[in-house]
């Protein structure tokens, strides 16, 4: 697959990818969700409307604009089996789009918020959706038979602030929350109306419905992005203080955190048990592991296309010109070097799950999408991976990322 | 342009303020918070033990004191240990202390910008040039992002 530049620039260009739009201007993607098999992907532009697009040989062409929201689209999913997507945006709304014939029809889902819901999630198995929002609440909703209608119950306490992201446990009932009251919460999200009483997990057994199973100590920053591991086993989460930490519900939810030297983190997801994926305001993926053992995370390693373009000498008149306007002698790149050009705000897994993904896309505001496959070598006697390589395929060229990192050095 | 001439108050009003789920900060016990120990520092810098100084002031952090006067004392005291160093000795200093260190030097540092004195802001400068390169940007997100600071 390519990087396809989903740019939209005012007059005809040959972008990266060999697409070429001429209807508006350079927007970031605000949010987007890919289908069951990866042929389409909804996005949004950064305006009240969804868009989808599907892929077409190497180019992507739009298909449909699901024009409903009134209000910027802040969260889309697409449930894989029921082939149904649900939207939310700053109007306070939230629409569940089914495909009828080519076009896709909204239906309304009251949420009872009075501030913008912030991000949405499919549960998995899509009998369910939660929708975080400024209300300092999480609406979980359901459809009633009997009325032909989405209702929702609303889990309340203790939120203090936005819901900013969410991540629903394979077991179809906990929720983990992340806000802007600088905590990661997991809470139970049973419904008696559509699902049988859980089973215990490793986060507790009494689950009725906005149950709080597990509370982060305070960072003191928003907590973007949560992700629970493939087994839901562990819950990472990452925080507006350059942190990002993993709590483990195997060993009475002991939380291991690794203070960053970069930017905030704005979206993360495991691609295995132990490994993460984060991105955000650096503009360029990282992976982090985790050592269950130690109770400590390690920093895995940039992601990204290697530098293109070799660097000419600095002159002795440019160094003295540096020296004297930014007290440094080095010259300072203008232009990032990192495939994406701006922050990256989502990062989506496309094949092998959370537990052994293969391939995952990054979005950002600089209104690319960038598709990044892993080649994994498993040992199998422990159970981890012993070396990760990590590809992109860029203008039609796969490069290699990172050479083999072989965890033990980690 | 046009100004507009009706009233922005609206703008100010904390539509929060009466709700009882209002965010609140932890409290957490700050009164015994005293700083760093004066004397043990004082002592430290006068026998030329500039590293040992360092570490000494980077302890018991004023953090969640609300005594003003002694987060003021404790910045002054910071700002002697680091004037004393020589310039060239402030990396291998700096290269010392552990990641907590660095993000809490960081804060002293910032805290120091806000009320220069004389030559105050050039030895800051470069403690934090130093401290950056030891810490990155991640360091300086905290100073920002911290509720509770020195």
């Amino acid at each position: 697959m390519k990087f396809a530049w989903l740019d939209f620039s005012s007059k005809t260009s040959e972008v990266p990818g060999g697409m070429a739009y001429h209807s508006f201007l350079l927007e970031p993607i605000t949010c987007h969700a890919w289908n069951k098999d990866r042929s389409q992907i909804a996005l949004c532009p950064n305006n009240h409307d969804v868009h989808i697009y599907k892929k077409d040989g190497a180019k992507w062409t739009k298909v449909q604009e699901l024009k409903e929201h009134n209000g910027q689209v802040t969260g889309i999913d697409w449930a894989p089996d029921s082939n149904r997507i649900v939207t939310c945006g700053t109007d306070r709304n939230a629409y569940v789009w089914t495909l009828k014939g080519a076009q896709w029809k909204p239906t309304l889902v009251i949420l009872r918020i009075n501030r913008a819901a912030r991000c949405v999630k499919w549960s998995p198995k899509e009998n369910k959706f939660a929708v975080g929002s400024g209300s300092r609440l999480i609406s979980i909703c359901y459809f009633e038979q009997e009325n032909d209608w989405w209702v929702c119950k609303h889990i309340k306490k203790p939120i203090r602030s936005t819901v900013l992201s969410l991540d629903w446990h394979p077991n179809n009932v906990l929720l983990a929350a992340g806000s802007c009251d600088f905590k990661c919460r997991i809470f139970s999200a049973y419904i008696k109306e559509v699902e049988e009483k859980p089973g215990p997990t490793s986060w507790g057994s009494k689950m009725p419905f906005g149950e709080m199973l597990f509370e982060s100590s305070s960072t003191t920053g928003w907590v973007h992005s949560v992700s629970f591991s493939g087994s839901g086993n562990r819950v990472a989460w990452t925080a507006h203080d350059s942190m990002i930490a993993v709590a483990d519900g195997e060993k009475t939810a002991t939380i291991s955190s690794f203070v960053s030297d970069s930017l905030p983190l704005l979206c993360v997801t495991f691609i295995t048990e132990n490994s993460l994926v984060a991105a955000g305001h650096d503009c360029y993926p990282a992976l982090f592991v985790y050592d269950a053992g130690k109770g400590s995370i390690a920093f895995g390693g940039k992601l990204d296309v290697p530098k293109q373009s070799a660097q000419r000498g600095v002159s002795a008149r440019e160094r003295f010109q540096n020296m004297d306007k930014k007290a440094t002698s080095e010259r300072e790149e203008a232009t990032l070097d990192t495939l994406h050009k701006n922050s990256i705000s989502q990062v989506s897994i496309l094949e092998g799950g959370k537990s052994k993904c293969t391939k995952f896309c990054t979005t950002g505001m600089d209104g690319g999408m960038a598709i990044w496959e892993i080649k994994v070598r498993w040992n199998y006697s422990i159970d981890t991976v012993s070396h990760f390589t990590f590809y992109c395929t860029f203008q039609g060229k796969r490069s290699l990322i990172n050479h083999a990192l072989d965890s033990n050095r980690l | 342009m046009s100004k507009n001439t009706v009233s922005d108050r609206f703008r100010k009003v904390d539509v929060d303020e009466y709700d009882e789920n209002k965010f609140v900060d932890e409290e957490e016990g700050g009164e015994n918070q005293l700083g760093p120990d004066e004397a043990e520092v004082d002592s430290l810098i006068r026998q030329g033990n500039l590293m040992g100084a360092l570490q000494a002031v980077l302890k018991n952090p004023p953090i969640n004191t609300k005594n003003q006067n002694v987060k003021d004392r404790a910045e002054g005291l910071v700002l002697k240990v680091l004037s004393s160093f020589k310039s060239g000795d402030i990396e291998k200093a700096v290269q010392s202390l552990d990641k907590n260190d660095v993000d809490l030097l960081m804060k002293y540092i910032y805290k120091g910008f806000e009320k220069p004195s004389e030559n105050s802001s050039a030895v800051l400068l470069q403690w934090h040039e130093k401290a950056l390169s030891a810490g990155g940007v991640g360091s300086i997100v905290r100073v920002l992002t911290a509720r509770k600071t020195v």
